[in-house]
């Protein structure tokens, strides 16, 4: 069972928000993929309204919102809106994404690292969306990170694990749930994540933007569920070492 | 203060023992299949399921082993300085009950025993001492490194645990590397064999690894002294250990062990006796489950025992150790701590690991940097 902070989690596949034909398709599709965190960008809230569109078709009891500070520029801009999601929505949860490259949004690791410390200290639980930089996973740990959310391949990219030996390596000394975000782009991609040991994933653009989004949805769920099966199975090994030919212990008989 | 207790007190021994009995030919060949190998892959190649894997698992390590290192060892010398000590230990020389008489060397005397050991070649000392807190203390400690940093490129210290703020103001005195061996994880046979002195706290020792830690330690040392306990045990407690720290103070390396209960004047019987076969077998075993990770073996092992070592996974070496204070020249004819086995000189060994197509390497790090 993944457990991120005190939560405790059965789906291991969380989603976002953006980019569905409408709210209703976006709806229908969360509830087909199963997921219990659904990433939200608090720039496309309407805080001050009590019945915004979005939130009114996330309202399910098994649904967890993860506020997003998508669009803000550094750490003191991120923690800003930390605060503010809190208040609107009851949840000291926070993604934090700090991209000041709006082409890319390429997560910039020194404001973010800046911002989790902080954030940490107000009491935030805070999962912050990186580079697949393992030295960085280890710095935010030290800051009191909840996860970690390395990326894929370019956010939206759909172009699947590009960072594969990277993340091999976070998820091999990590003390936090290990989450990978951006550039997943198809259920194999999703279920080599989790057979390589990911925690858990966050897939949007992939299930948003498909043909039919609340069957890719669930194709999904099965792709996670399957690949974490395969992770706690162990997967047997590939092929064999070729053995040398002169023996190295034959001292010892 | 979160250490490596909290997961040391969710374990049994008894249910890791027999876990690691209870492995199959299947598990060992599903380990020696991984890619990356977890602490259960460990236990099965540890465990005498593996016996018939040992050229097998020789053969990774020493794949793995040059893929990591190249084809060099490490070579260090141990530089006793006092065996004054208030812990009774069954199975050493220097225990408060055994009749010796005690020694702290002299700053002069120091630099004699230095002048011997850099004439040898090294530039890679061990500081080692008992336990004797009202002489042998951190400010003797700090007035030793001040003497010797100008003579050696890396200064390591196999002494009593310290608290954390010694470490940490050791380190600027040129400090690299603290070697803390548990002993046994076992924590009734630790007190069985630790009755008396501020060694038998089984729980401060345990914890000293993270004090380390803390301290931002470059390299910290483990290991079980062989033979008080079930080896296969006590060496998964080691690698455990070794796992929660790398995950934890991740800026540190680490280095292991397996010193063989060896006989000493008025010497313990291992409980359980471990063989060559054995040591291989841990040896591959730790290798095979940290690629990293810096495999030291001593001059307690034979002669013909270190030669074949070498290539199947260890990467640092002690040679012409002597384990008696003022052993190289102040007082040569002191009682040891224990019987060393490999007594050749360190340029023997050298050549002995050129002809291997090795190279002995005397200084990998330098503390003036």
């Amino acid at each position: 069972m993944l457990k991120i902070a005190d939560k405790i989690f059965k789906s291991r596949l969380f989603t976002g928000t953006g980019k569905f034909s409408s709210a209703l398709q976006m709806e229908e599709s969360l509830l087909a993929s199963g997921s219990e965190l659904v990433t939200i960008a608090l720039k496309r809230v309407d805080l001050q309204a009590n019945d915004d569109d979005i939130l009114t078709h996330l309202k399910h009891p098994h649904i967890n919102l993860l506020p997003n500070t998508s669009g803000v520029r550094n750490a003191k801009e991120a923690i800003f809106a930390a605060q503010m999601a809190r208040e609107a929505l009851e949840t000291n949860w926070v993604k934090l994404e700090i991209h000041p490259d709006p082409k890319y949004l390429m997560p910039d690791p020194i404001e973010t690292l800046k911002a989790t410390e902080e954030l940490a200290k107000l009491g935030f639980i805070v999962l912050p969306y990186i580079h697949a930089d393992p030295v960085l996973c280890k710095r935010l740990e030290d800051a009191g990170t909840a996860a970690v959310m390395p990326l894929g391949s370019p956010i939206g990219s759909n172009k699947g694990l590009r960072t594969i030996d990277f993340l091999e390596i976070i998820i091999s000394q990590s003390k936090v749930p290990v989450i990978v975000d951006a550039g997943i782009g198809a259920p194999s991609d999703a279920c080599k994540a989790m057979e390589i040991g990911a925690d858990a994933v966050l897939v949007n653009t992939a299930i948003a933007v498909s043909g039919n989004p609340v069957l890719m949805a669930e194709a999904f769920k099965i792709a996670v569920e399957s690949g974490r099966m395969a992770f706690e199975a162990k997967l047997g090994g590939v092929g064999t070492q070729a053995i040398g030919t002169s023996p190295l212990t034959s001292f010892l008989d | 203060m979160s250490s490596f207790n909290e997961i040391f007190e969710q374990c049994s021994w008894e249910d890791t023992s027999k876990s690691i009995y209870a492995k199959t030919d299947a598990d060992v060949k599903r380990a020696l299949l991984a890619r990356k190998r977890t602490l259960e892959d460990f236990k099965a190649l540890i465990s005498p399921a593996a016996a018939p894997y040992l050229e097998e698992m020789a053969q990774i390590s020493q794949q793995l082993t040059r893929k990591r290192f190249g084809q060099v060892v490490q070579m260090y010398v141990p530089l006793y300085l006092s065996n004054e000590c208030n812990n009774i230990c069954t199975y050493c020389g220097f225990s408060y009950d055994n009749k010796v008489k005690r020694k702290t060397l002299s700053p002069m005397e120091i630099m004699q025993e230095v002048a011997a050991i850099k004439e040898m070649g090294f530039d890679h000392v061990l500081l080692v001492t008992g336990e004797a807190n009202q002489t042998v203390h951190t400010a003797y400690f700090k007035q030793v490194l001040q003497l010797i940093r100008p003579h050696f490129a890396h200064i390591s210290m196999e002494v009593q645990p310290l608290d954390y703020e010694e470490y940490e103001s050791l380190r600027p005195y040129g400090l690299n590397t603290v070697l803390v061996y548990q002993e046994t994880y076992h924590e009734e046979d630790y007190k069985k064999h630790h009755p008396k002195g501020k060694k038998s706290n089984f729980q401060y020792r345990l914890e000293t690894p993270d004090r380390l830690g803390k301290a931002g330690m470059h390299r910290i040392g483990l290991g079980v002294l062989i033979g008080l306990e079930d080896w296969r045990t006590d060496s998964f407690y080691t690698a455990m250990h070794l796992d929660y720290l790398e995950k934890t103070y991740w800026k540190s390396k680490y280095s292991i062990s397996f010193p063989r209960l060896r006989p000493f004047s008025g010497g313990l019987e291992p409980k359980i006796a471990m063989s060559d076969r054995e040591l291989v077998q841990l040896i591959c075993a730790y290798r095979l489950f940290n690629e990293e990770v810096e495999l030291s073996i001593s001059t307690r092992e034979s002669h013909s025992f270190r030669d074949n070592i070498i290539k199947l996974g260890i990467t640092a070496m002690s040679a012409a150790s002597k384990t008696n204070p003022g052993g190289y020249v102040v007082e040569p004819q002191s009682l040891e701590q224990f019987e060393i086995s490999d007594e050749r000189s360190a340029s023997e060994i050298a050549e002995m690991i050129a002809r291997q197509g090795y190279e002995a390497v005397w200084k990998d790090w330098d503390i003036s940097l």
